[in-house]
Formats: C-alpha cells, sequence, structure tokens
C-alpha cells in the first residue's frame, strides 16, 4: 500500500470526527439540553413505573386507545394489580394536570407533534 | 504493507464475524421489544351477549311541546358538537325533521288530524342491524359493536366521506373545520372531534359504559324509551310489541332500530 502514513492520519481525523457526537456528549455535555419534565401530582407512583412510563407511555396509549374505542373495554388493570379508568384527560391529566411542562417539554425537545390535542381535552384550557 | 489476497479475504471474514456478534447486544437495547413490555395487563375482552340496543320514539310526546329542544340540547351539550355559522356545516346528532322527510313513503294527503306533513319528528341514527356505512368504510374507522352500536373510531377516520353517502337517512354529518371554537361550552368528560372527520350519535356509548340512559333519553324520558330489544322483560320490548310501529325507510333492508309509534 502507497502512502500508508497519509491514509492512517486520514482516517484517523475522520473518525474522530464522525464520533463528534459520541465523545463530546460523553465529555459531560450530554444532560446541558436534556429535558427536564415536572411533575406536580402529590401521588407517589404512577400507574406503571417511572422508566416504563418514560419508555412506553405512548404504547400504552395507543393500546388504551384500541381497547377503550374498538373493544369497550374501560378499566386498565396495571401490572401490581390497581384499576384505573383508560382516560387521557380522566386519568393521566388529573395527576399531569401540567401538560405545557410536562408533555410539551419533552414532545418539543425530541420533536415529537402527537395530535391528541386536537381532540382530547386539556382541563384548564377548556375552563 | 503487504498482504496476500488470501490474507485479505481470511482478515475480511474475521472482521465481518466480529462485526455481526459485537453489536448484537447494542441492537437489543435499542429494541422496543424489551420486557418491560409485557407488563401491559389487559383483560380480555368480554363483549355483551345476545344485547342489542334500540329506541323507540313517541312521534306524539314531541306535538305536545311544541318548539322544545330538551333531548337535542342535552346531546349537543354532552358530546360537544359544534354549532358552526353555516346551516350547511351543521353538525347533527339528534334534531327533528318535518314529517313528510322522515317518512316519505306514509306521506299523503288524508293523514289523520294529529300528524301534519310538517309535523317535526325525532330523528337520530338508526344503528341499523345491516348498515351500509360501515360496508363502505375503507379504512374500517366505522364500525357495528357487538351489542348494536354503530361507532365511529375518529383517530382512524380519515374523512372521505363515503359513510355519509352510504346512510340513506343523513345521520353523519362532516366537520369542515375545527370544531372546538364552535363548541359552545366544552364538556371536558367527552372529546371534542377534529377538522375532517365524520360524527354522528353514539347512543351514547361512553355513558352506557358507566350505567346511565343515553342524555336524550334522561332529557326526555316520556317521548324516548330506549333498551334491551332482546330482552322481553324490557319497556322497549312491551311498546313494540303492543304498538303499531313505523320504521324510516324499511324497504331499504337496513333494518332501522329507532321505531317510531303513537300513544292511543
Amino acid at each position: 500500500m502507497y502512502d500508508t502514513g497519509k491514509i492512517v492520519t486520514g482516517l484517523v481525523i475522520f473518525l474522530v470526527l464522525i464520533s463528534f457526537p459520541i465523545w463530546f456528549n460523553a465529555a459531560g455535555n450530554a444532560s446541558a439540553n436534556l429535558p427536564e419534565p415536572e411533575i406536580v401530582t402529590d401521588e407517589e407512583q404512577c400507574i406503571e413505573d417511572t422508566e416504563f412510563m418514560k419508555a412506553e407511555h405512548m404504547d400504552l396509549l395507543i393500546d388504551w386507545r384500541q381497547t377503550v374505542v374498538r373493544d369497550g373495554i374501560r378499566t386498565y388493570v396495571a401490572s401490581d394489580g390497581r384499576a384505573f379508568n383508560m382516560s387521557l384527560t380522566g386519568t393521566c391529566l388529573s395527576c399531569h394536570s401540567n401538560k405545557e411542562e410536562f408533555c410539551d417539554e419533552c414532545h418539543n425537545s425530541v420533536g415529537a407533534q402527537p395530535n391528541c390535542w386536537n381532540c382530547h381535552n386539556i382541563p384548564e384550557e377548556t375552563e | 504493507m503487504d498482504t496476500s489476497r488470501r490474507n485479505f479475504l481470511k482478515l475480511l471474514g474475521i472482521a465481518a464475524f466480529g462485526f455481526s456478534v459485537a453489536t448484537r447486544p447494542v441492537l437489543n437495547l435499542l429494541s422496543r421489544n424489551n420486557p418491560a413490555r409485557a407488563a401491559i395487563g389487559i383483560e380480555p375482552t368480554v363483549p355483551l351477549a345476545g344485547k342489542k340496543w334500540g329506541m323507540a320514539i313517541d312521534i306524539t310526546a314531541c306535538l305536545d311541546k311544541e318548539n322544545c329542544t330538551a333531548c337535542i340540547d342535552a346531546c349537543h351539550t354532552v358530546h360537544n358538537v359544534p354549532v358552526y355559522p353555516n346551516q350547511h356545516d351543521e353538525i347533527k346528532w339528534i334534531w327533528r325533521a318535518p314529517y313528510k322527510d322522515v317518512f316519505p313513503e306514509a306521506e299523503h294527503a288524508f293523514k289523520e288530524a294529529t300528524v301534519k306533513s310538517d309535523t317535526p319528528v325525532t330523528v337520530l341514527c338508526n344503528h341499523c342491524t345491516e348498515p351500509p356505512c360501515t360496508v363502505v368504510c375503507p379504512t374500517r374507522a366505522t364500525w357495528k359493536r357487538e351489542d348494536g352500536i354503530v361507532m365511529i373510531d375518529y383517530h382512524r377516520c380519515i374523512g372521505c366521506r363515503y359513510c355519509m353517502a352510504g346512510c340513506p337517512y343523513g345521520a353523519r354529518s362532516f366537520n369542515w373545520f375545527d370544531p372546538r371554537p364552535y363548541v359552545p361550552e366544552i364538556n371536558e368528560d367527552f372529546p371534542t372531534r377534529t377538522r375532517g372527520v365524520v360524527e354522528k350519535c353514539n347512543f351514547c356509548a361512553e355513558r352506557l359504559a358507566r350505567g346511565q340512559q343515553p342524555a336524550c333519553v334522561e332529557a326526555c324520558p316520556e317521548a324516548l324509551i330506549f333498551g334491551d330489544l332482546e330482552d322481553p322483560n324490557s319497556e322497549i320490548n312491551e311498546i313494540l310489541r303492543t304498538h303499531h310501529i313505523i320504521q324510516r325507510l324499511p324497504e331499504l333492508g337496513t333494518g332501522p332500530n329507532v321505531f317510531y309509534f303513537t300513544r292511543d
């Protein structure tokens, strides 16, 4: 192989540049722009544990939608046995009443635009 | 650097193997099929077997109260039905129409004195036994439930309005605009609709689930009787057996489950 030195140097520079987001965040800048949703409720526990809700709330809500609208079943039994009414406005927003600081905080950060609120009511906005 | 083709190919093979093995845990980590998903514990569906909801409407009861809109007001308030300024855009879940339009085949010059051509008759979705609207829906956004209620899934409606063309009763309305600004007073417990979806009466499925009668029936129990058609002991069954009953356009074969009668 000719010009080994130049090629290896070029490869190293290329790898450093392309991995910029990884080592830049690893250097401690990752948390700078993380959204911080504000939880205002006095309840100790959401319907499922927090990690699950963070990762899976969108799938859970789709399941709820399907179960309530298509199957007519309105009660959700959580993994710890507690029962909840499957209602976005009625159940979710009864604790997370601060949609702007809770829902929108992360959704805006990641550019998610759920269209739930085109129809479902946000209590303080309808008053 | 000097290498033979043989060694180069060997190295390539090892690298490919190593790459496929090493990325596996990373892919697993990113996968949405992690064990936490199994925790969604939804109970299996239990349909209401052998039930069939229907309604009987006393035409003469409405006559006694001219210009009464109690049932309409109750329904439209509960369900956040918008009031658009232009009559052409009107959203109707339950409304009144002249007798001659509701029962065109029964219209003739010598009707009994109580009911005249322009006598207003209360009409709503008939929740047909063979609903043509559900057949034409390309997305299956509207369908007939086990208990007879013809439902619309507003999440799934694409606003093509085939169902409106399919319905012979004009029971479906289309939202040309965002309805929210036009809802007089929003009831938080029931969602509004959005622009571009079709809506209609749902026999108060959300109230039935809470053990309540439909809002219109609660507002006017003397003219509207709601119940299970297949329950031989229900009030509606009694009325249907003991009165002369007419339906809207029964010749179409849709099997309307809203029945009209006059108390003698």
